[in-house]
């Protein structure tokens, strides 16, 4: 009971303190690089696009918002042929960016991006590319995957022995 | 005990009290949207609602317009007329309540004999909307509040009447502005302070606020006996229990704070003053208690509320007698 | 049956099956790479340990590979023993230390068996920091795309490849840690049935290379229960669609059809459903029209009441049932030429009513002596030649069984057997496929394989009409077939209309008879040459020719053609008389041809991934398929088009189908009706996990519109629904929790190998009447001309069939035309060298042919491709002049 009443004090001094509200949009809130926001499509550092249309992203996405096609490009790089986000739908949960197994796929911490009209907040691949690596500076999965494609012969990833010959004849 | 509806104060123009009475306590109501977002904010170091109109002010209109544009939808599984008729209950109980307050010498609509046990009687109907609403709605949820509502109402009734007897037998009378106006030399808090203790808690448990908001525990039952309304049919249950809690305040502050009573100021602000500060309390109770576990708040009510009720009756009686 | 106990619980298990077979069964989940339910056990990956104990009291116990060892009564194993939990997740660490780090970019990657398989084990974190190995990938056609450095080095692929399938051109290479699964160099793949290396390979090593080039993960695909239509076979499969494509093809089990595999042509003929040939719109004298108009202009033009349907054999019966009733039982005809319907409906008859019953594909793999008249049946009938290629080892397993050799256990058995194969006879104009496993190959004209067959049918039993005047050297040949099918326990004659000669269908029905009538139980195992000649047949078609009659004598002024290429056909100066002959003509097809060019109303049909539709296949089993894709566009099925408009849905023709045609009433029951719920609700077309639903169409409007409806089927396109077994023929897909590849059938069996829970899909139409007499009309020798060949038609796997030609993949292993003789023929054409061109007068048309020098050809036969230009269309057998081209 005294715990009850000491309470409902404690609650009522909170009367003569200080609010933690922003004032957003008059004063702007400090949002961390890591905040999850509007989600955009990164580069690795040799400027090709990261996403290899593995679709981890489109299953890991619980309101199902994200939808692409794979394909590949002459030098037998997957990458998506469209790449479509209804930000109409998506809930910023960050399991996209998780998912991926490239860093390509990030949240960002641009939260503005309300619209008068629903359609608008359906971006395609164009509206989603940016120009750098986003988060993750270092990393280029088609230096890590041991798949070949034109210019990284098989052997040639990391922790990678050169191709077998098969017509070696030492044991 | 027949019904004396001629009381001394029974306002001379019955319309006009009713029209001022009616505006102001729904007027009120209304604003209690806006004051409770902005105390709960206040007490959580958020700001609450400032965008629309000065401090905010306006959003009561803005959630008019909102409510009232809504899609008043009939579920196609719901008994249509209970379903439609619960929300209308609770708004006209709780209004006949007002009938019988006395804010001031002359605003007060009925200045009845039996007033106090009028308010009691119309409070115990009100539960008939809760449970009506969660019977209607069919839906287990809505089921599950409405069932907590009467199970409530049945455990806190029964003292809050038992915590009242103690200022009737001080008052002498039924009748509220009797009781009002044998505060003069002191306010009842004072010799009934276990009574207004129980009566307060009652008080909360009977406008089903929390920490006894159990018919609508969000936690657990989604919106409880009102799960499936929507629209103003919704909005009348929300009002209804701002109502019910300037009801409750309005009580306390008559029954125990001595009503209109003080100095310098005119009788009605003196009145507004207190019941203010009883609503203001009701909304700190929600910002700092967490909600009740159901058979704890049977446990408590059964056992240790109305023995103490009935405690305080029988000193109470006892000193009365020995006074005389 | 008998007890085994499972960590202690007793359980009923197949004594005579090993293990990890019975683990499976019972519904354990126990690892596994090298063993297959068709290939049986090697104990080579190791990955099935489990713990062994002697007896009650035995505490210790040992470790054994459950695929090695036999489900004794008695035996008691420990799945979940600590020590063999720690062995198999050694085992799997050590498979994944070379594997790739490249899932995201890899096919299979979440259909994956190595996946499913690592989780099970719980291994899931690298400690290894050496290098991995890594190896060159092949060109292996454009069927399959390898990647070896996903391998695993289970030998799951050369085993299916090479003893299965009796392929030679893929091997395993080199030593110890650098054992490599290929060909000796780059190259198409040989075999028929390299494509189920896609769903053999329990990881990516070989993956579909048709699905690579609009690839889509297992769980996004709306997949649909679907019958193959390149053949008669009936063959089962899984279809899948994302994006409005149809993606791929996967096996559906049927243990009494197609088993676990499919043949090349049915994995990846599917792609026509994609062409940019498909027509997609109704038009009007070649307007585009809207769809509902089209409908009026059919009605307005069918209702003179002077109309004719042709019919269609690659039509599903709903569809030739509708023009059927639309046009009336008299002017209806079979779309196929006369010649052929004759073989066709005799074969039907012959089933309906003859002496042996029809053998299942699953009949013809457990037949242990096999008589093959008149066919190349890999090319014709392909998935059957893989059962015929299983059949060769029933009676080689009495070596293994003398030893007590559980057959399950492959390689020991194969030991034993020593490469001995039983008997399987062929007797063909031309070489086959099946060479290799033959007992002994006869090649002969048409009619000399007919007299082979006649003589073998009184060779067995002496009631059967004799064939007099049979060169001595054929009478060996003659009674040791004889012999071998006497001395069988499961004797199967197969047949089909390759030769387009009815006597070779009555010689294969007189040796069944023969069997049967001298006890021994014979089955019939006839070809249909499209997926539902036998249904059209059934449908009761009149000839195709008096089609003509009826139009020569100005009785017709609409010609209403259903899914079927005259030209194809017919010589195409019969077509051109022919559509010339009535005002309208208006033809339902899906790709455009010949004779929709003619059409003056010409109707967008559903192919088989947009329709419902029953087909009944070469076995007489009536088997349904669904459509995966929902109607948006103007396509519709064919039956919706020509339907009568008190049919609502499906249930209402089937209903209308069953009673006019009782034979075809079973039919009917091939799957549930489309008011066949569970638990209250459609099943899902769509994976629980299916992706991008708010977004697919979200370019289009924002708004996402309510998933389509299917009236027809049981069948939701939508992912709504129990996860519960729905009856086979309504089965989508197989997935299991933890199951994501084809593996996953393994959860859909009562008995692993054996059929699917609550019954294979289809219903069997014809069972054997053992009635009618011996045919006693044997044709006459056959007797080469001078200057003149008998060209036959040789059938290709990847060419002679028609919509199959029309996927890319497929079209690209097609044969060029060319004319084949053999080398004394070719000598007296002057012309030893290959690579010269002959001048061939077929019909009345000059072609010129580069010649191919076919060692086995007869002397005096000819053959050219069937199906493409010049045998398209032309009457064939037929004697033509045959010249070195100037």
């Amino acid at each position: 009971m005294w715990s009850l009443i000491k309470t409902i004090w404690n609650v009522f001094l909170h009367s003569f303190h200080k609010r933690v509200t922003i004032q957003y949009p008059e004063e702007k809130p400090y949002m961390a690089p890591r905040s999850r926001a509007r989600i955009i499509l990164s580069r690795d550092p040799d400027g090709g696009e990261r996403c290899v249309a593995c679709y981890l992203c489109a299953i890991a996405c619980p309101v199902d918002c994200i939808a692409l096609q794979a394909t590949e490009d002459k030098d037998e790089r997957r990458y998506p042929e469209f790449f479509r986000i209804n930000f109409s739908r998506c809930i910023f949960c960050g399991y996209c960016e998780e998912a991926c197994p490239t860093y390509a796929i990030q949240l960002t911490p641009d939260f503005e991006m309300a619209e008068y009209n629903r359609q608008n907040l359906v971006y395609e691949k164009e509206d989603l590319l940016i120009d750098g690596p986003g988060k993750y500076p270092g990393y280029n999965y088609w230096r890590v995957a041991g798949a070949r494609i034109a210019g990284k012969d098989k052997g040639e990833a990391e922790n990678e022995a050169p191709p077998v010959d098969l017509r070696g004849l030492m044991p | 005990m027949v019904p004396d509806f001629e009381g001394a104060m029974t306002s001379p123009y019955p319309i006009a009290a009713i029209a001022g009475i009616l505006i102001m306590v729904l007027s009120l109501a209304a604003l209690l949207i806006w004051v409770e977002r902005r105390l709960l904010a206040l007490w959580q170091d958020r700001y609450g609602p400032n965008r629309v109109g000065p401090f905010g002010l306006l959003q009561v209109v803005a959630d008019m317009i909102k409510i009232f544009a809504k899609e008043d939808w009939l579920p196609p599984f719901a008994d249509k007329a209970v379903f439609i008729i619960a929300p209308a209950i609770i708004m006209v109980t709780v209004l006949l309540s007002f009938a019988v307050v006395p804010f001031s010498p002359g605003i007060i609509v009925v200045d009845l004999n039996i007033a106090l046990l009028f308010f009691l009687g119309m409070s115990s109907l009100g539960v008939y909307s809760i449970v009506l609403a969660g019977w209607a709605s069919d839906s287990k949820y809505s089921l599950l509040g409405g069932l907590r509502a009467a199970a409530q109402m049945i455990s806190y009734e029964v003292f809050m009447s038992l915590s009242l007897m103690g200022v009737v037998l001080l008052a002498g009378s039924f009748r509220l502005s009797a009781i009002v106006e044998a505060q003069k030399r002191l306010w009842f808090i004072v010799p009934q302070f276990l009574g207004f203790v129980l009566f307060l808690i009652a008080g909360v448990a009977e406008a089903r606020r929390s920490p006894f908001d159990l018919p609508e525990a969000e936690a657990e039952l989604v919106a409880g006996f009102h799960s499936e309304y929507s629209g103003m049919k919704f909005g009348m249950f929300f009002v209804g229990e701002y109502l019910g809690v300037i009801l409750i305040s309005s009580m306390i502050t008559v029954l125990f704070f001595g009503g209109w009573l003080g100095p310098w100021l005119p009788p009605i602000v003196w009145f507004l003053i207190k019941m203010f500060a009883f609503i203001c309390f009701f909304i700190l109770l929600r910002a700092s208690l967490p909600r009740l576990r159901f058979d704890q708040l049977m446990s408590w009510g059964w056992k240790v509320m109305l023995p103490l009720a009935l405690l305080n009756l029988i000193v109470t009686g006892a000193v009365v007698v020995a006074w005389r | 049956m008998g007890t085994i106990y499972v960590d202690g619980k007793p359980y009923e298990a197949d004594a005579k099956q090993n293990l990890l077979h019975a683990c499976l069964s019972l519904g354990f989940d126990l690892p596994y790479f090298c063993w297959h339910a068709a290939l049986g056990s090697v104990g080579a990956c190791r990955q099935c340990a489990v713990k062994e104990f002697k007896d009650e009291k035995d505490t210790k116990g040992k470790l054994v590979m459950a695929c090695m060892t036999p489900a004794k009564e008695e035996t008691r194993i420990s799945i979940h023993d600590p020590e063999a939990v720690a062995f198999r997740a050694a085992i799997v660490e050590g498979m994944m230390l070379n594997h790739p780090h490249d899932c995201p970019v890899c096919d299979v990657g979440g259909e994956c068996h190595l996946q499913d398989m690592t989780v099970m084990t719980g291994h899931d974190y690298r400690r290894t920091r050496f290098e991995k190995r890594t190896f060159r990938n092949q060109y292996l056609g454009p069927f399959l795309y390898h990647e070896m450095n996903r391998c695993i080095q289970c030998y799951r692929c050369v085993r299916f490849y090479r003893e299965y399938a009796g392929g030679n051109d893929l091997n395993a290479f080199g030593i110890k840690n650098t054992v490599y699964f290929g060909r000796s160099e780059d190259g198409v793949l040989e075999n028929e049935f390299a494509g189920n290396l896609v769903e053999i390979c329990p990881t990516g090593v070989f993956t579909d290379k048709t699905l690579r080039r609009h690839y889509t993960r297992k769980w996004d695909l709306r997949m649909a229960p679907a019958i193959c239509g390149h053949c008669g076979a009936g063959c089962n499969i899984t279809i899948g669609e994302r994006y409005g494509l149809l993606r791929r093809v996967l096996t559906r089990f049927n243990s009494e059809v197609n088993g676990y595999f499919l043949c090349d042509r049915g994995r990846y003929g599917y792609e026509f459903v994609n062409s940019e040939y498909r027509i997609r719109a109704a038009r009007l004298d070649g307007q585009p029209i809207p769809a509902d108009g089209a409908a009026q202009k059919l009605k307005s033009l069918v209702s003179g009441g002077k109309a004719i349907g042709i019919g269609s054999p690659r039509a599903s019966l709903e569809a030739n049932f509708a023009l059927r009733t639309l046009v009336g039982k008299d002017r209806f005809f079979a779309g196929v030429a006369d010649d052929q319907w004759q073989v066709i409906t005799a074969m039907v008859r012959i089933l309906q009513t003859g002496p042996a019953r029809s053998a299942s594909l699953h009949d013809i793999e457990l037949s242990d002596a096999v008589l093959i008249l008149g066919e190349d049946v890999t090319n014709s009938s392909p998935r059957m030649a893989l059962n015929l290629r299983q059949a060769v080892r029933q009676q080689p397993f009495e070596i293994a069984g003398k030893l007590h050799i559980p057959l399950w256990m492959d390689d020991a058995v194969r030991e034993a057997v020593q490469g001995v194969k039983g008997p399987l006879f062929i007797a063909a104009p031309g070489p086959t496929r099946l060479d290799d496993v033959a007992t002994k190959t006869y090649r002969a004209a048409p009619e000399d394989v007919a007299r082979l067959g006649f003589a073998v049918a009184h060779e067995v039993d002496p009631a059967a009409p004799e064939v007099l005047d049979l060169p001595s050297e054929l009478r060996d040949l003659v009674r040791i077939i004889a012999g071998a099918l006497k001395s069988a326990k499961r004797p199967v004659v197969i047949s089909g209309p390759s030769c387009r000669t009815e006597s070779v269908i009555q010689c294969a029905a007189n040796v069944a008879k023969a069997l049967c009538d001298t006890g021994r139980p014979a089955a019939l195992g006839f070809i249909a040459p499209e997926c539902n000649s036998f249904g059209l047949a059934l449908i009761e078609a009149r000839p195709l020719s008096e089609a003509f009659q009826v139009a020569e004598d100005g009785d017709s002024e609409t010609l209403i053609i259903l899914e079927n290429d005259l030209y194809r056909r017919i010589p195409h100066e019969f077509v051109d008389g022919f559509l010339g002959a009535v005002k309208h003509v208006i033809v339902l097809d899906h790709l455009s041809n010949d004779t929709t060019a003619r059409a003056e109303l010409l109707l967008p049909a559903g192919t088989f991934a947009e329709s419902d539709g029953t087909l009944i296949s070469s076995e007489g089993r009536a088997q349904r398929f669904f459509p995966v894709f929902a109607q948006q566009t103007d396509v519709r099925e064919s039956w919706r088009w020509l339907g009568d408009p008190t049919w609502s849905t499906l249930d209402d023709l089937l209903a209308a189908l069953a009673q006019a045609l009782p034979q075809l009433a079973p039919a009917v029951k091939a799957a549930p009706s489309s008011k066949f719920r569970m638990a209250g609700a459609k099943i899902p077309r769509e994976p629980h996990r299916y992706s991008g639903l708010t977004s697919i169409t979200a370019n289009i409007s924002v708004v996402e519109p309510k998933p389509p409806d299917d009236p027809d089927s049981a069948l939701a396109f939508s992912m709504e629904g129990t996860p519960d077994q729905p009856p086979g023929a309504l089965q989508p897909f197989f997935w299991s929790p933890g199951w994501n590849s084809i593996q996953a059938v393994n959860k859909f069996q009562n008995e692993i190998g054996d059929e699917i829970r609550g019954g294979d899909p289809g219903v069997r139409l014809f069972e054997s009447l053992q009635s009618g007499a011996y045919f006693t009309t044997i044709p006459a020798a056959f007797a080469r001309r001078e200057a003149e060949w008998l060209v036959v038609p040789i059938e290709h796997i990847f060419g002679s069939e028609e919509l199959s030609l029309r996927a890319p993949a497929v079209a690209e292993l097609a044969p060029a035309p060319y004319l084949a003789v053999n080398a004394g023929d070719a000598a007296s054409l002057h012309m030893e060298e290959p690579g010269g061109e002959v001048e061939i007068d077929l019909g009345s048309i000059k072609h010129r042919l580069p010649l191919k020098i076919v060692r086995e050809l007869p002397g005096g036969i000819a053959g050219i491709p069937a199906g493409l230009t010049p045998a398209r269309g032309a009457e064939l057998p037929a004697w033509c002049r045959i010249s070195k081209a100037p």
